[in-house]
């Protein structure tokens, strides 16, 4: 069952970057690509606790801050040491500006 | 009382119990915008630092070569020891972090290669190195702790010259070579990561192996002078630097400001170490490249302290404590911040 939540308006997040949304005490990292799509996941590293948010967008990529950690912020796949657990990724849509993830 | 830095003792865990590893660290605030300005990542300064670094390689390397046997020759291969074992240590550093280079083969190229210079492997380092990041300088969890309490002051002497390092490097690459790692390290590399690291060990044995038989075969040291020997006579520069990095400061704190120290360099040192004097800078954002560094530590530098403006007033700040300490383990460099200060202190 979809339960669908609006994270952000489509201008909140710049192309290429990375915004944290928080919701019910739980982080998620909303990703506007180089080609404008909208993706999200979880909010912080599968490696250790740190906030993706704070990291780097490069193309289709999420670098974390800490140790450089890299997922495809797409399909939440980790791309090599240290990472050894793909990240959490959830659907999106946009809809009239705003950008909505589903948490269900 | 002594402290057991060990990764596999005591204070691992009480470390762990008191909430000080994977801990929340101090940063300075950095608008978002800012802060993507100073993490962009670009080829050309690593590519430019790159050529020049290979190049001086060459021209050093082959005048010592040329000149051989002579005093000529053992200037050149003076420039070349530290270009080979110390700049070493700040290419497999940056590269490891992935920051080097925006193209990611890059990084990867220059890693292995300054890693086979620098004789640490690879994969361990790696791993090593993130703990370092996670736990910096918490007694029981950080693996790089150079200068402990007490010092040993006559290792971290020898190491000038790779005395011990050198010898350690290679009794590591026996064990590994045999398919097995330290207790410590089996601590921070995961299970999947292991048989590249030893087989990482077996390829540069047998490299190592071919440096000695051409020495055999030809009856002179020149072949070790080019590979292998500039990791112990070429080190002094890297100790020198990396003493600066965390030396008399606090242990056990979440707050780089603390526990690392940024001094100011000349140009030269700056080259060869690739940036790492903005050591504070480098731990609180490890995601800015070190071409980036100056300009993020003018960003933050008010809410930093004082940095040592020469290596020479940093060693004359941390050389007495160091010597104190080997009577005194509780003595250490207890930093000023300025204010607001929002750090939190656990420790001492």
């Amino acid at each position: 069952m979809p339960t669908w939540i609006v994270a952000c308006g489509v201008d909140d997040v710049d192309s290429e970057d990375v915004i944290p949304f928080e919701h019910e005490g739980c982080q998620y990292a909303i990703y506007r690509s180089p080609d404008d799509g909208y993706y999200a996941t979880d909010g912080s590293c599968t490696h250790e606790n740190a906030l993706l948010a704070d990291g780097l967008v490069l193309d289709n990529i999420i670098e974390c801050p800490k140790h450089n950690g890299r997922f495809d912020y797409r399909t939440g796949e980790g791309k090599g040491a240290p990472i050894r657990v793909n990240l959490r990724t959830y659907r999106t849509k946009v809809e009239h500006g705003a950008v909505s993830i589903d948490i269900g | 009382m002594n402290r057991d830095y060990s990764l596999i003792g005591e204070e691992s865990r009480r470390a762990v119990e008191r909430g000080l590893s994977q801990a929340q660290w101090y940063r300075t605030e950095v608008p978002r915008k800012r802060m993507k300005e100073l993490m962009g990542r670009r080829n050309g300064p690593a590519i430019r630092d790159t050529l020049l670094w290979f190049g001086l390689l060459v021209l050093f390397g082959g005048l010592g070569v040329y000149l051989w046997f002579s005093v000529w020759s053992l200037l050149a291969f003076a420039v070349y020891g530290v270009l080979y074992g110390s700049a070493s240590d700040a290419r497999w550093h940056e590269c490891g972090h992935g920051t080097a280079f925006r193209t990611r083969w890059m990084n990867v190229v220059v890693y292995y290669l300054a890693c086979f210079m620098i004789m640490r492997d690879p994969t361990v380092w790696r791993w090593s190195h993130a703990r370092h990041h996670t736990d910096t300088i918490i007694v029981g969890r950080d693996p790089e702790i150079v200068a402990k309490r007490p010092p040993a002051l006559w290792h971290i002497a020898a190491d000038f010259l790779g005395l011990f390092a050198v010898p350690q490097a290679f009794k590591h690459m026996f064990i590994h070579a045999a398919g097995r790692l330290l207790p410590e390290e089996a601590t921070f590399v995961p299970d999947t990561e292991r048989p590249r690291t030893y087989w990482t060990a077996r390829v540069w044995l047998l490299i190592y192996a071919a440096v000695v038989a051409a020495c055999v075969v030809s009856g002179s040291i020149l072949p070790a002078m080019v590979i292998g020997l500039p990791r112990m006579y070429g080190a002094w520069h890297h100790i020198v630097t990396g003493l600066t990095q965390h030396s008399g400061l606090a242990d056990d704190v979440t707050d780089h400001r603390l526990n690392s120290r940024t001094v100011y360099m000349n140009p030269l040192s700056r080259f060869v170490y690739w940036n790492m004097n903005y050591h504070v800078e480098h731990h609180m954002f490890p995601m800015v490249p070190f071409h980036s560094l100056p300009a993020l530590h003018a960003e933050i530098k008010d809410d930093l302290p004082v940095p040592a403006p020469s290596i020479v007033s940093a060693f004359a700040e941390f050389m007495p404590v160091l010597l104190r300490q080997r009577k005194d383990s509780q003595h250490f460099i207890d930093r000023r911040l300025p204010d607001p200060v929002s750090s939190v202190s656990v420790s001492s």
